[in-house]
């Protein structure tokens, strides 16, 4: 892509994601709404993730950015209006006491991720074992009022649509403010080498904390959202090894060095589980996770920039193509 | 003391001995070929299908089907080895450990296609011990019994073996011992091979206790990992005290509260160690 097409293309690509509910079957915006909210998460992950902060727990935020609006709103009426950012607030809280000790005293690698993994367990299954309060395994359901911008509650999904996008795009904001800055180097530097970065006059602690914290607020974000679209919390389908697994691999499926990565991860998965679903039906249940393993493994082997990795190389290689023709005329 | 907490004690004991069996083999990869088998109590779950399968759907004797699915468990570690491991041995750390990851999902979902959702129990009964007011069930003392043979078998085997003296020098220095004329790659799989050895012998002894299902491996797998590591790496008998001391708050939390919240408190506290002692409980 050159540089003057690139302002046209992203119009369209606007105009059309703005268009898009008016002209498409309610399940598929359906579709539509997941991939965003989903994306948003995914890009929320690859923020730490790129950097080599590989959390294996994002469940946690994410079950805690949507339980804790559902229980204020269903105990004390709270509307989600202030729910969620409590909830972003509690998840922020809890990404410090366990980053702070994390960064302060060099846990990396293998360890980080098992200890956001044993956080992981820790949320959810809190979750599970405050039953009386939140309906353990079997989930809760958020009172509904019908359609109201004070419950957060909407029963026409193009409201959702609307909200998914403005949050997703806020995402990609967020990602592109960090890549863009000072910050981007700082970071590359000590997922390259931390004594070396620190020696630089870096302050690790401190980058690595602010690159964790804004990861949280946004899963925990994107929780809540999802929490008020679908109205149904069950801890395994919003926190959990399983979801922080699906969140860590969606990431990297996609590409978790490029801005729209995470969002191709979310594209692709949700286009293959939906895709096998109707190819297979729902006798063969377990058959769109089964190759979507498989596929994982071999991303992971073959392509660990992942799609949009992928992508950007095809693009590079038809770039010096072009450049080659330009020598040659 | 009261005789349920007397009970919880001795559960929490007999659990411990299972999951401590686990823990060398995760470790015993942990600390070899350093990488991390996310997927390792879902090679469990496999296991625990063969016997199922084997024993109450082919009516094989109990005894075989534990052999067979041993065999078939130390050859999948085998085939991880191979397919997975090995051609990303040279990459971040972090990447051998999502691509076991994503072997975590293919297991379970596959298992989910192959045999649906249901829980399948091998149909074995084995009887109660009553010793006075307390009971203890006779399964989980033989699950017990063997994981103690089984850890003792594996630490004469690393001592006394030419494989197994390699197998530790391997662990303590990758690059030195090629020039000393071992190869490297063989011993990684006879390690894989052990380590899935191990987790078909814990299938074996689970079978006993719990109906298999397809996500059984998320409710100990993460248990396994938080062993090993508050064990520290690679150290074997940390890695055996650890399963102890988990097991225990495991049981007796249990028992004061629910099962829940006694896991819970297990992985917190597994977060808090790692802050006072990242090294492992017994590193100094």
């Amino acid at each position: 892509m050159n540089m003057r097409a690139a302002p046209i293309g992203l119009a369209l690509l606007a105009l059309l994601l703005v268009l898009l509910p008016f002209i498409t079957p309610a399940y598929f915006l359906h579709l539509l709404i997941q991939a965003l909210l989903w994306g948003f998460i995914y890009t929320a992950w690859a923020l730490m993730g790129r950097f080599g902060l590989v959390s294996l727990g994002h469940g946690a935020f994410m079950g805690i950015g949507a339980y804790v609006p559902a229980l204020l709103w269903n105990y004390q009426e709270l509307t989600p209006w202030i729910g969620i950012p409590l909830g972003v607030a509690l998840a922020v809280l809890l990404a410090l006491a366990i980053g702070y000790p994390c960064f302060k005293l060099k846990v990396v690698g293998h360890y980080f991720a098992l200890v956001t993994l044993a956080l992981g367990q820790v949320v959810l299954l809190s979750i599970v074992a405050g039953r009386d309060v939140t309906g353990g395994s079997l989930g809760m359901t958020q009172k509904t009022v019908g359609h109201s911008w004070y419950a957060l509650q909407f029963p026409q999904k193009g409201f959702f649509y609307a909200i998914a996008l403005v949050v997703w795009v806020g995402g990609l904001v967020v990602w592109q403010s960090i890549e863009g800055g000072m910050r981007r180097d700082a970071l590359e530097a000590i997922s390259e080498d931390e004594e070396a970065a620190a020696a630089l006059g870096i302050d690790v602690l401190r980058e690595k904390l602010r690159v964790t914290v804004i990861s949280a607020a946004l899963t925990a974000l994107g929780g809540g959202i999802f929490g008020q679209y679908l109205m149904y919390l069950n801890p395994e389908t919003v926190s959990g090894i399983a979801v922080s697994l699906q969140i860590v691999f969606a990431a990297i499926a996609g590409g978790m060095y490029s801005l729209l990565g995470p969002s191709c991860g979310a594209v692709f998965t949700l286009a293959l589980t939906e895709g096998l679903r109707v190819w297979f039906g729902t006798s063969f249940i377990g058959a769109a996770n089964t190759i979507y393993g498989i596929l994982l493994i071999l991303f992971v082997i073959f392509m660990p920039r992942g799609i949009a990795g992928l992508i950007e190389r095809a693009a590079g290689w038809r770039a010096r193509l072009n450049a080659a023709a330009l020598d040659r005329a | 003391m009261d005789i349920y907490l007397l009970e919880a004690v001795i559960n929490g004991l007999l659990l411990g001995g299972v999951l401590a069996l686990l823990a060398l083999g995760l470790n015993l990869i942990f600390g070899v070929i350093d990488v991390v088998w996310i997927a390792y109590a879902d090679l469990v779950m496999c296991g625990m299908y063969v016997v199922y399968w084997l024993h109450a759907g082919y009516g094989w004797p109990l005894p075989l089907a534990f052999f067979i699915a041993i065999l078939t468990v130390a050859g999948l570690g085998v085939l991880v080895h191979l397919l997975i491991i090995a051609p990303i041995l040279g990459s971040a750390p972090i990447n051998q450990l999502l691509a076991t990851g994503g072997l975590l999902y293919f297991l379970q979902s596959f298992a989910t296609l192959l045999f649906g959702t249901e829980f399948r129990n091998i149909g074995v009964r084995l009887p109660i011990i009553e010793l006075g007011d307390l009971f203890i069930s006779f399964s989980r003392l033989i699950a017990f019994g063997v994981a103690l043979v089984g850890a003792v078998a594996l630490y004469l085997f690393l001592k006394r073996t030419y494989v197994g003296t390699a197998i530790r020098a391997i662990a303590q220095d990758r690059d030195v011992m090629g020039l000393m004329g071992v190869d490297q790659r063989t011993i990684y799989i006879a390690t894989s091979a052990i380590g899935g050895a191990l987790a078909g012998l814990g299938a074996c002894l689970l079978a006993l206790q719990y109906d298999v299902h397809p996500f059984i491996g998320n409710t100990f797998g993460p248990l396994v990992f938080m062993i090993c590591v508050l064990g520290g790496l690679g150290n074997m008998i940390g890695g055996f005290i650890a399963s102890f001391i988990i097991s225990q708050i495991i049981s007796i939390g249990g028992y004061y509260a629910s099962t829940e919240w006694a896991y819970v408190l297990a992985f917190m506290l597994f977060i808090v160690l790692m802050f006072i002692c990242p090294r492992g409980i017994l590193a100094r």
